[in-house]
């Protein structure tokens, strides 16, 4: 298949090959990795929850929002390259690991679900920045993306468990 | 490490029937991994917004003490889930983490940042402006940089639980 040849080229990368040469390269990235989704999930969580009506509902979901996220995107970036090196390490093997593919299927959804949420309800953020309980739409894209995320930590611990 | 006292005590935890009953069920294991994680995300999120907040990165139209009293009362209840979902680990594998040096030191590392934590935020529930006076504000910041090192350092280590063990 044209994507084995893909992954099998992705581990003769020389940083794939390093990583794999190296014992200790590995868990130092993944520790990172760990740091760095764990930071974004719990931000994350914190803008869902105000969202939701549950947290910090006496601050503006505008004040919230420019406080956290920040935040939850440079720890994303350092999730996004921390993870890159450790597919690419074992590009075939993860590929091919059903957790790996659930995750990845789930960081989409998450993906989609906020920008569902930035170009629908979040236009009309002006109305109810200040309101305790934000509308409907808000309450059930915040359940959704805690939803996610929540999958995304549990694929991800599960990718360990099967993908040696 | 190798303790006498810790090898007879992870021994005798091992034995319980409560240890094997971990071993023997495979998804208890993974599932309180999985809450452990998600509590630790929970806390260093709330920790980062306190402890930037301290350092003056974010949420500078509001006070400290009002950061603070939202994002550091968090940390009591997700230690204690942290405590909780961790024992629950121990029991299932008492010699990978008991008779572990890495083990050991975030311990040691939980409780130094738990202290510092407590020390920078129990003034503010008496006195809403403490830490902005020069020499304490400065003290202040030098506490958030050393939390945050802290912070990540548990983490690392709890992550090197796993590579140290056997060594």
């Amino acid at each position: 298949m044209a994507l084995d040849a893909l992954w099998t080229a992705i581990e003769q990368i020389p940083v794939a090959r390093e990583i794999r040469a190296t014992g200790q390269l590995f868990p130092w990235i993944e520790s990172v990795h760990v740091l760095a989704i764990c930071t974004v999930v719990g931000t994350i969580g914190i803008m869902d929850l105000r969202l939701l009506g549950v947290g910090s509902v006496d601050k503006p979901v505008s004040r919230i929002s420019r406080q956290v996220l920040p935040l939850t995107w440079g720890a994303f970036a350092l999730a996004v390259v921390t993870g890159s090196l450790l597919f690419a390490s074992s590009a075939m093997t993860y590929a091919n690991n059903w957790p790996f593919r659930l995750k990845m299927i789930c960081l989409l959804l998450a993906g989609l679900n906020m920008m569902v949420f930035h170009t629908t309800t979040w236009r009309s953020a002006l109305v109810w920045d200040t309101h305790r309980q934000p509308p409907a739409a808000a309450k059930l894209q915040a359940g959704l993306s805690l939803g996610f995320w929540l999958c995304i930590i549990a694929f991800g611990r599960w990718i360990g468990f099967t993908a040696n | 490490m190798h303790n006498a006292f810790v090898d007879v005590f992870a021994r005798w935890i091992a034995a319980t029937r409560m240890s094997l009953a971990i071993g023997e069920v495979r998804w208890i294991t993974p599932s309180v991994q999985c809450v452990h994680i998600l509590a630790i995300a929970a806390t260093l999120a709330c920790m980062a917004m306190l402890n930037l907040r301290v350092l003056g990165v974010v949420g500078r139209e509001e006070s400290l003490a009002s950061v603070s009293h939202r994002y550091a009362r968090w940390l009591w209840p997700t230690l204690v889930v942290l405590f909780l979902t961790g024992s629950v680990l121990i029991i299932g594998e008492p010699r990978r983490s008991l008779e572990n040096v890495v083990f050991a030191t975030k311990m040691v590392l939980v409780a130094t940042v738990a202290l510092i934590t407590f020390a920078v935020t129990r003034p503010l529930k008496q006195d809403a402006a403490f830490w902005d006076s020069g020499p304490r504000h400065r003290v202040a910041q030098l506490l958030a940089v050393i939390s945050l090192c802290l912070w990540a350092a548990i983490v690392f280590a709890g992550r090197w639980i796993a590579y140290a063990q056997d060594s």
